[in-house]
Formats: C-alpha cells, sequence, structure tokens
C-alpha cells in the first residue's frame, strides 16, 4: 500500500462487530448468514462495495463509496453491536507503527491509548508489544501522552493474519438478532402510533414481519391507506423491505354494528381482525400475530378485553408495547420518524364507528351470542379472498411521472 | 435582443417547460382535495419537494413553497419577527440587500417599532463583520444576509457570518440565496432560514422556496387553509412546484462545468472592460463570476442603458426590482465607491447560454458608447 504522506488518511473500509449473537453457540453460523444477506441487501443501493467476512467480524470494502452514508444505513441493521471505519494495511509492524502515527498526527487529541488485538497468534509481537511499538513512535512524533483511562483518541488495531485494520471511533449498531433468524410474524398495523413501534420492536429480535391492515371504504380514505403505507415503508428499512396485505374489511364491519350491541361492537370487530390475521398468517408462514396493543390504553385493551378478543384464535399474540407508557411509545415512535405519520387525522376502522359506551369488561358468553345472530364465517372468507397484496420498499420506487422530475 | 440581463431572469429551460406544461394539463386538480385526482396533485408536488430536499441536503418538512423570492424573503423577516417579539426587539440586516428585505425592514421598524440595524459593507461588497460583532446583543432576534448580492455579484461569507451569530447571540440567520443557487453550494447546516427562487435558474416565474429549520416557528402572513403547513394559505400551484425539483436538479447538475464557463466569458469581458478609458469595473474577486457591475464614469447609468438598448442589447442599472426609481445604487453607494458611481453604474449578467461571439458585439457597442456619449 503506498500512501502519500501529506494527503489526508482515508477510511476505506468499515469493520462490522456483530452484536448478541456471538453467543449463540450452534446457530451461529445461520445468525452470521442471515446478517451478511440483510447487509448486503440493506447497502444495494451502493454498488461499488465489495464484502468479505470472518468467523466473527465482517468487512466492508468501500471502493470510494460515501463512508457516512453507508454508516447510516448500517446503524439500521439488527444484529450489529458496533461498527467502525477503518484502514486496511499489511501485518507488517512497520506499516502498523507507520499508519498508527499518522492517524494520531491528523487528531488534535491531547491523550491517547492505543488497544491491539491479534486474533493471529502467529503474529511475530504480543499486544502489548504493539501497543508499545506504535505508542513509542506517536510519543516521538507529537506532544501527545498517554493516557489509559480517559483517552481522547483510542486507536484500535486488529491484527489478523494478512491484514491489521486500524479504526478510532466506534458507531453504535442497533442490537438485537438479524432479521429473519427468528421466524415470521404478521403484524396488525393500524396508522396509529403504536403499531409500527411494535412491528420495529419484532423486527428488532429478529422476527421478520408481513404487515396486514384493515380498510373499510368508502368510511377510510384512500388517504388513510397511503398513510399507513407509508409507515410500512418507514419501518420497512429494517428488514430490507415488506409485504403488506390490505383486507376489504367494509361489509363484515357493516354487519357487526347491524346484528351486534353497540357497546360490544368495537370487541365484536377485534375478535375478527384476530380470525383474519390468524388465518392470513397461517397462510404466509408466520408463527405470530404482532400488535401495538398496550394495556389499559382504550376499552378494547383493558386484560378483561384482551382475553375475549384473544380467545377466538390459537396462535400466539405478541405485545411488544404492552407494559409501555403511552409517553415511553410516543418516544420511540419518535425515533423511528414514524410519529409525525402517525397522527395525521384519517378515519381508521377504529374510528369511524365508535361507540358512546364500550364495554370495558366484556364476557364471552355475550360476545359468541350476539355472533351467533349472523354468518360471520361466510364473510370473513370474502374479506380473506378480497386482500390485496403489496411489497413496499424502504425508499419508494415510483418510476411513473419520472418525465416530470 | 442579445440578452446580458440573466441576474434579472433566466429564460425557463426547456425541459422543465415541457414537463410544466404536462403538468398542467393532465393534473389540474386540487392538491388539497381528496378524491384520487387531487391526491395524484398533492403526491406529484411532495414527490418534488422531497426531491428538492434531498438536493439541497435538507428534510422535505423544512421547505415551504411560495408565489416568489419577495415572498419568502417577507413570510422569514416579518413572520419570524412578529412571532418572537416577546424575545427581544432588534434585528440587523445590511446596506445593500434586495428591495424585499430593505421594505420588509423599514414595515417591521416604522409600523411596529423594531429597532434594525443595516450594517456597512467593505468595498468588495461583503458584510463588514466587526460591525456585525458590534451590533449584536441580547435583543437580537433576527440577522438577515444576502450570500451573493445582486448588483454586484458580491459573496458573503455565510459560514463566517453564522459561526458569529451562533456564538455571540441566540438570533437565527435568514439568508437570501436567490442569486447565489446554482452558482455556489448552499451551507445550510448553518443557516436557520433560506430563500431560493426558481426564476434565476431557468425555473418558472411565480416559483420560489422559504428553508426553514424545523424548530423554528412563523406567523402566518397569507391566511388560508392548511397549506404549507398552515403558514402560507392559497391553493397550491401545484404544477409549477412540481417542477421546482427538476428546475434544480438541472441547475446542479451542470452547476461546476456552467461556472467554468461563465468564468471565461467574464475574465475575457473584464479584460477588455479595463482598457477602457474612464471605465471602473466593480465587481471583483470577491463576485460571482456571472455579474459584473461597471460604472462608466462619464456616461450615466440611464443613458448608457438607452444607448445600448438602441442597439439591441439587454442590460441592467442596478436591481430590477427597484428599476423604477431614480437611478442611484444604495449598493454602490454603500461599497463607498463614491457617488459619480452610484448613478453611472449598469450591471451585466451572463449565462451559460452567452455565446463569446455576444460577449464580442457588446464591448465593441460599450466602445462606441463610452467613445460617442461621453460628458466632458
Amino acid at each position: 500500500m503506498t500512501i502519500e504522506p501529506n494527503e489526508p488518511i482515508v477510511y476505506n473500509h468499515i469493520l462490522v462487530r456483530f452484536g448478541e449473537l456471538s453467543t449463540k453457540g450452534k446457530n451461529k453460523k445461520d445468525f452470521i448468514k442471515r446478517l451478511y444477506t440483510n447487509v448486503k441487501n440493506a447497502l444495494s443501493p451502493y454498488q461499488k462495495l465489495t464484502y468479505e467476512r470472518t468467523h466473527d467480524r465482517m468487512y466492508i470494502l468501500l471502493n470510494g463509496e460515501d463512508g457516512e452514508a453507508v454508516a447510516n444505513v448500517l446503524k439500521n441493521v439488527f444484529g450489529i453491536s458496533s461498527f467502525s471505519l477503518a484502514i486496511r494495511v499489511p501485518s507488517q509492524i512497520e506499516d502498523i507503527v507507520a499508519m498508527g502515527k499518522r492517524v494520531a498526527m491528523e487528531d488534535d487529541a491531547q491523550t491517547f491509548k492505543i488497544d491491539t488485538r491479534r486474533s493471529d497468534k502467529r503474529f511475530p509481537m504480543i499486544s502489548d508489544e504493539v501497543n508499545r511499538a506504535v505508542a513509542g513512535a506517536i510519543l516521538k512524533a507529537t506532544s501527545m501522552k498517554v493516557d489509559v483511562k480517559h483517552p481522547q483518541l483510542r486507536l484500535q488495531i486488529e491484527i489478523h493474519e494478512t491484514d491489521t485494520y486500524l479504526m478510532k471511533g466506534r458507531i453504535a449498531g442497533s442490537g438485537g438478532y438479524p432479521v429473519g433468524v427468528g421466524g415470521k410474524a404478521m403484524v396488525m398495523l393500524s396508522g396509529g402510533i403504536d403499531s409500527p413501534v411494535a412491528a420495529y420492536l419484532t423486527m428488532k429480535r429478529g422476527v421478520a414481519i408481513e404487515c396486514v391492515h384493515y380498510a373499510s371504504p368508502p368510511y377510510t380514505s384512500a388517504r388513510a391507506q397511503e398513510k399507513v403505507l407509508e409507515l410500512a415503508r418507514m419501518v420497512s428499512g429494517y428488514q430490507g423491505h415488506i409485504r403488506i396485505h390490505i383486507v376489504p374489511f367494509t361489509d363484515l364491519q357493516l354487519a357487526i354494528y347491524e346484528h351486534c350491541d353497540e357497546s360490544y361492537a368495537i370487541t365484536i370487530m377485534r375478535r375478527m381482525m384476530y380470525r383474519i390475521a390468524e388465518r392470513l398468517a397461517k397462510q404466509q408462514g408466520a408463527l405470530a400475530i404482532v400488535n401495538g396493543e398496550s394495556i389499559g390504553q382504550v376499552a378494547s385493551q383493558t386484560l378483561e378485553s384482551m382475553a375475549v378478543i384473544n380467545s377466538v384464535i390459537q396462535m400466539p399474540v405478541i405485545r411488544p408495547v404492552a407494559a409501555m407508557d403511552k409517553l415511553e411509545i410516543i418516544t420511540l415512535a419518535k425515533k423511528l420518524g414514524t410519529y409525525e405519520t402517525s397522527i395525521l387525522p384519517f378515519e381508521d376502522c377504529c374510528t369511524i364507528f365508535t361507540p358512546k359506551n364500550p364495554v370495558t369488561k366484556p364476557a364471552i358468553d355475550k360476545a359468541e351470542k350476539m355472533e351467533q345472530r349472523f354468518d360471520y364465517e361466510s364473510l370473513l372468507d370474502q374479506c380473506l379472498q378480497g386482500i390485496t397484496t403489496m411489497e413496499i420498499d424502504p425508499i419508494a420506487k415510483t418510476e411513473e411521472d419520472e418525465e416530470y422530475f | 435582443m442579445i440578452y446580458f440581463d440573466y441576474a434579472s431572469t433566466t429564460p425557463v429551460h426547456e425541459e422543465v417547460l415541457n414537463a410544466y406544461i404536462k403538468v398542467l394539463q393532465n393534473h389540474y386538480a386540487n392538491a388539497d382535495s381528496l378524491h384520487n385526482d387531487g391526491r395524484k396533485s398533492q403526491r406529484l408536488m411532495e414527490k418534488s419537494r422531497a426531491q428538492t430536499a434531498q438536493l439541497l441536503s435538507v428534510s422535505a418538512e423544512e421547505l415551504l413553497f411560495t408565489s416568489c423570492a419577495s415572498e419568502a424573503n417577507s413570510l422569514a423577516i416579518k413572520g419570524f419577527a412578529l412571532a418572537h417579539r416577546q424575545r427581544g426587539n432588534h434585528i440587523i440586516t445590511t446596506r445593500v440587500e434586495h428591495s424585499s428585505v430593505v421594505h420588509a425592514m423599514e414595515q417591521l421598524e416604522q409600523e411596529f417599532g423594531f429597532r434594525v440595524t443595516y450594517l456597512p459593507v467593505n468595498r468588495d461588497g461583503s458584510v463588514d463583520m466587526n460591525a456585525l460583532r458590534q451590533a449584536l446583543c441580547a435583543e437580537t432576534i433576527l440577522v438577515s444576509t444576502m450570500y451573493v448580492n445582486n448588483e454586484t455579484g458580491a459573496i458573503n461569507p455565510i459560514e463566517e457570518i453564522a459561526a458569529i451569530i451562533h456564538e455571540q447571540s441566540r438570533a437565527v440567520f435568514h439568508v437570501d440565496c436567490v442569486q447565489a443557487l446554482g452558482k455556489l453550494s448552499i451551507p445550510l447546516s448553518d443557516i436557520d432560514m433560506a430563500t431560493f427562487s426558481a426564476h434565476k435558474i431557468y425555473g418558472l416565474k411565480g416559483s420560489a422556496l422559504l428553508y426553514k429549520k424545523r424548530n423554528i416557528n412563523l406567523l402566518a402572513l397569507i391566511n388560508g387553509g392548511q397549506q404549507e403547513q398552515g403558514l402560507r394559505g392559497g391553493t397550491a400551484n401545484a404544477p409549477v412546484n412540481t417542477v421546482f425539483a427538476k428546475t434544480l436538479r438541472l441547475a446542479l447538475s451542470e452547476q461546476t462545468l456552467h461556472n467554468q464557463y461563465v468564468q471565461q466569458l467574464h475574465d475575457c469581458l473584464c479584460a477588455e472592460l479595463s482598457e477602457l478609458p474612464d471605465v471602473q469595473i466593480q465587481s471583483n474577486k470577491n463576485c460571482v463570476p456571472h455579474i459584473i457591475n461597471v460604472a462608466f464614469m462619464k456616461v450615466g447609468s440611464e443613458v448608457m442603458l438607452n444607448a445600448l438598448n438602441e442597439r439591441g442589447f439587454a442590460v441592467s442599472a442596478k436591481s430590477t426590482c427597484s428599476s423604477k426609481s431614480k437611478a442611484h445604487s444604495y449598493v454602490i453607494a454603500a461599497m463607498g465607491l463614491g457617488e459619480i458611481a452610484a448613478t453611472h453604474s449598469i450591471r451585466i449578467s451572463l449565462s451559460h447560454l452567452t455565446k463569446p461571439e455576444e460577449v464580442d458585439a457588446l464591448i465593441t457597442a460599450l466602445k462606441e458608447i463610452n467613445h460617442d456619449y461621453r460628458t466632458k
């Protein structure tokens, strides 16, 4: 590697450290493979990148792509504990010392520490000897002092068989598991604040998601549906893309209001939504249902209501935000960037026919009795048959009207 | 007519015009209507906003479409001042601003009792930084300066000004970037509000943009519906706003190339002008090459304009927006170049569309006029 001494150092690599998965014995291989695929998918717009992986690290060669832009994408990929912009030199002590000195000279820190790690134990010097060699050169060339407790510059050196990576700083990743290692779940995406957060938290644990949304046109508008698609788009980046199923819910909803007591309308509507979600989930190979219910937030989310609603299905229902305060959920939604879209005021299935006095402690037998008053099974079938499915990408791929832009 | 007045306005780019005609014909529905056609208009406009934001490296919700740069300047200055009166009573601007800024400031002084400091400029036309440091005080809520002066092309060191303002005060910083867009890079991360216009970069008239950082609140000046976050009422001019992104994209994509070409024209023109007797070139190294301000000390501005017009050349003296008032440039006067220069200046503005032979023809005409019409 030849470098002009006066050119600023170019960090041409990104070193990626794996997250929690480092501890997962025999599944580790699958985890790494999945993470590798997810990273490549997320970075697919940056075509010049090339990748290398070892048993505990992944290296992204920038090849001229913008390191900062790549870093911004990496921050959202689950399964990464941290990553650093790095410079690669040959694993020769002269090269390591020379580059260490240059990095230090370019930095305006007053104190430093060298942190060497040898993954290749055959390297002729032990880590501490490398530390001393590089530190010695820096002490000679600059006025910096060593501070092992609170250094302003922490220079990390990782020595591998043929190449050595030098880096300063460490960018925190999103943590969690690589999306996909934990199977798949069906998220009930309403368009409110809570369900996108629930979707995010589910993906964070390595579970891939599809979404189901209930639309009741003409009572709910096309704008409301666009809003839901936009929310799906906003969280889709965490797993690459999202499949969303739009269920035509109008007829079933009208039948509920025709045949059931007003106070039970929401309870029964939710029971119907659960039934549809379960059947759709099975059809799509999803193992669980996820929603944004939070205990006690509204009448249908009391523990009593949850029990009555949940009783119609067998599949596990995950409620990632069940025990969070509204304000905690809002904080997360703002962090995700979904909050502003979520609060756009469009009618959804749950708001159009809101009863004046919804029951907060419904009884199962009452709900079942009301459901016997009409043939909901055929209406459920109609809903399932009328589903429209869409694929949502993180960056809206709209080629229409390209001539205008 | 040979056109040398690109700083006043530019001809519309063919691609922009074609796109505009199509959008206007096909997507005329009100962008706030809830039907499919309305939502289509809205989507097109919002896509333009998003792409414009991307080109400027800001967020879409930080951009407001307005009908012209004067409106954007008024909204930024009056809208901010009136919304933050409780915070302080002092505003800073410069002596060489565009009339839309000057008159907004005067209104705030005369009708609303604000105190306004008009900073002097150096001989090269840039803001006097020491005067800025001295003027900033606890009462200052807003500083507004232009990036590139419309009469001389003088460039203000925007990043330095921003650093001083943000270090010494709580004031927000508004920059009129109209003459800088498509010529210089715009450091928006240092700026709180900025004004841009489409018709100076080969776009449509009636099309401008106010950038404002998310945390900045303004008082609406045009009351109406929910358009532009409630800050600018009136049915959205969706077709015009839809082609803003294309206009900007085209302008930025060839910025470097065009700048290099214009610089060559500029150097050639200046070399010839400096040979003429009684001529003072008032644009300098600190100016963009697109604008050349020059005083013919023996030929008044108006006479020069008329003579050039007769020979088929379109140029301006001072800002076109105050062209109907008497022939005295407050910008040239503020630079300390003297009273004669202030009444004897013209502004020649160049473009990548200008041909070298047009510059030659202009030089010949100027030589003749400078000789034939000179006062004794």
